[in-house]
């Protein structure tokens, strides 16, 4: 064995007790480092996971990100002008077809058109504001997970019934309204519809599913009163994480508002960065606090060594060779500490996911882990780098040591 | 005299402090091969000051020592370190070796650190050199199973792994009794004598001091007297 390995490996091996401790130190730091970045990667890859497929990935509205320049303020760059209402503009996309055949000829993904109306439902002395959507059934599937989403009847139930409609389950509860119950839907432009309950979704966000409803497009037409409008288009991209800079595209091409899932949620997303930031204080404070076990235990030995270390250096054994002896031992304590807190990290992950619990804002009974190889090695390494850190000053204050001090203060 | 192996031209120690302290001034030696010197004076005259400064554990606030005609002032750290390790063996008072290791390992030391031998000629030229200091039978133990005379024939028998023609010893019998002093002894007698080595010994015995072939005599960090004789 290389002598540095073998007189590193002698001294930790000496100390049984200090070792192991600062062993389980470590480990307990990586292994509450990998549970905590499971947990918090699981969460949220769940909720995002559900955003994407609740939502489509891509919505194009009618609206515009700003009202149309007024003629004096194309003309003139100085123009300013008072009291203008903007330009009234007939509501809906213009040519809906044609622009989906348009946009379908390069993008990388599905859409469907829709109509989206704002809604009073009124049934059993419930008022309930509610966002009421238009669609074809058939197309659906190509744009969300909504016919998944289906309990006790599928989407095509909507052609069943004249101004049949689809609502959200935890809506349903909310008024009380149960399957072949007749609601009414008004909207503020004044139309007034009577529907039926054909059947209920549930998507797992509650927004939706306590806000949302839906109706076949000729439906939503009648609600919008506006023949023929289609006022949204939604768009499912193979790769949802695209979707930022595919909008952006979009927007560019048709003059359209549209909206990524990214864009949408942007709140919840930097909400995401800020927890992302706790977590990784917390576990590199964690990490921090195992590294000072390590330090002790290295300026323990370094300090038990003195002598030893006075011998090496008189017999010829240069600093930097006195230096890694140490530097080693804290390796492998960092080693010896990471690969223990990955099992540990591992029976943490498992013990915490066979956890049932039961939580509103969640569907499922156990909470969500993400098993990833990332985060064992961001722990690890951490681990490794912290343990030499704080193995390193104690060796180098060793290895610096003047050897006839030492000797004279022996003899 | 022979031709000189280490050389100490003017060479002064103080050491730095409010009031500082001079170890040894203006000390001029020369070491040769095949001598076997003894350095003697009253505690505090500065003998193991000497030596180490010989031996490159220190360094002169002025003069220089030379090894084998080189100047040692300006060498790196490592170079002094590489130094020690292929020129010189120490042998101090106390034995220093590692408790954890074997004596066979502890006697590898020194060879492993310079690397230049295969881990099996390393095993054989440490058995070879216990064996001949009579130590063949306890390479395998650990140094708290020997007796202190045993414990500093092996720290000499480090000092030999590898093969460096000065051995520097500090009181090498002080802390031992006259029947280990007299055997540690004799093993520094005989690497002059049969090996050709050259030894210089820092020691408070007078008696083994005068069966040495050269005498040098420090008081007050100088050097007093500086005597050949017959020897042992």
């Amino acid at each position: 064995m290389n002598l540095v390995l073998d007189i590193a490996w002698t001294h930790v091996r000496a100390r049984v007790r200090q070792t192991g401790f600062a062993i389980a130190g470590v480990a307990t730091g990586v292994g509450f480092s990998i549970m905590m970045a499971s947990l918090m990667q699981g969460s949220q890859d769940d909720f995002t996971r559900r955003l994407v497929n609740t939502l489509p990935n891509i919505t194009v509205s009618d609206e515009r990100r700003a009202p149309p320049p007024q003629p004096a303020e194309r003309l003139y760059a100085a123009a300013e002008i008072r009291g203008l209402t903007p330009e009234a503009r007939r509501p809906g996309i213009k040519n809906p077809l044609a622009t989906m055949a348009a946009l379908e000829a390069w993008l990388p993904g599905r859409i469907a058109p829709s109509v989206k109306v704002q809604a009073i439902i009124r049934y059993a002395n419930h008022d309930v504001a509610t966002s009421v959507t238009g669609i074809d059934p058939g197309r659906e599937a190509l744009v969300s997970d909504l016919p998944k989403q289906m309990r006790g009847a599928t989407l095509t139930a909507l052609y069943r019934a004249t101004n049949a409609i689809v609502v959200g389950d935890r809506l349903a509860e909310k008024i009380g309204a149960r399957i072949g119950a007749n609601i009414t839907l008004q909207t503020s432009v004044g139309a007034r519809l009577s529907a039926q309950v054909v059947g209920f979704f549930h998507s797992g966000v509650r927004q939706i599913d306590e806000g949302s409803a839906y109706v076949l497009t000729k439906t939503g037409q009648i609600l919008a009163q506006q023949t023929g409008l289609i006022n949204e288009l939604r768009v499912r991209l193979a790769d949802p994480l695209a979707s930022r800079d595919i909008a952006a595209r979009i927007e560019n091409d048709t003059g359209y508002k549209s909206v990524s899932w990214q864009e949408a949620n942007e709140d919840l997303i930097s909400t995401f960065i800020i927890r992302n930031i706790i977590m990784y204080t917390v576990v590199g404070a964690i990490l921090l606090v195992a590294s000072f076990g390590t330090y002790n235990i290295i300026s323990t030995i370094t300090h038990e060594k003195t002598r030893d270390i006075a011998i090496m250096k008189s017999l010829g054994l240069p600093e930097i060779t006195v230096r890694s002896i140490f530097v080693v031992e804290a390796l492998m304590i960092g080693i010896a500490g990471a690969l223990a807190g990955f099992a540990f990290g591992y029976v943490l992950c498992l013990g915490l996911g066979s956890i049932r619990i039961t939580n509103p804002f969640i569907d499922s009974d156990r909470l969500p882990l993400v098993y990833a190889p990332l985060h064992y090695a961001l722990a690890g390494a951490v681990a490794l780098a912290s343990s030499v850190i704080a193995g390193y000053q104690p060796a180098r204050k060793a290895a610096r040591q003047h050897p006839v001090e030492i000797i004279r203060g022996a003899t | 005299m022979s031709s000189a192996l280490i050389e100490a031209r003017k060479v002064t120690r103080i050491l730095p402090g409010i009031v500082p302290t001079t170890l040894v001034h203006d000390i001029d030696l020369t070491i040769g091969a095949r001598d076997f010197v003894a350095i003697t004076g009253p505690s505090g005259s500065g003998k193991s000051s000497l030596l180490y400064l010989l031996g490159l554990l220190d360094l002169p606030t002025e003069g220089e020592v030379t090894i084998n005609g080189r100047a040692t002032a300006h060498m790196q750290e490592e170079e002094r370190a590489l130094t020690r390790l292929t020129f010189i063996g120490f042998v101090f008072q106390f034995h220093f070796l590692l408790p954890e290791f074997t004596v066979r390992d502890n006697v590898m030391l020194p060879m492993r650190a310079l690397g230049r031998l295969s881990a099996r000629e390393m095993i054989e030229r440490a058995d070879a050199l216990l064996g001949s200091l009579g130590l063949g039978d306890h390479r395998l133990k650990r140094p708290d199973q020997l007796s202190g005379g045993q414990r500093q024939r092996v720290a000499v028998a480090r000092a030999l792994a590898n093969e460096p023609p000065v051995i520097l010893a500090d009181e090498p019998t002080g802390s031992l009794d006259s029947k280990a002093s007299a055997q540690v002894f004799d093993v520094l007698h005989a690497l002059v004598e049969e090996q050709g080595k050259t030894v210089v010994a820092v020691t408070h015995d007078m008696g083994l001091a005068e069966r040495m072939r050269r005498h040098v005599e420090l008081l007050d960090g100088r050097l007093v007297a500086d005597d050949q004789h017959a020897g042992a």
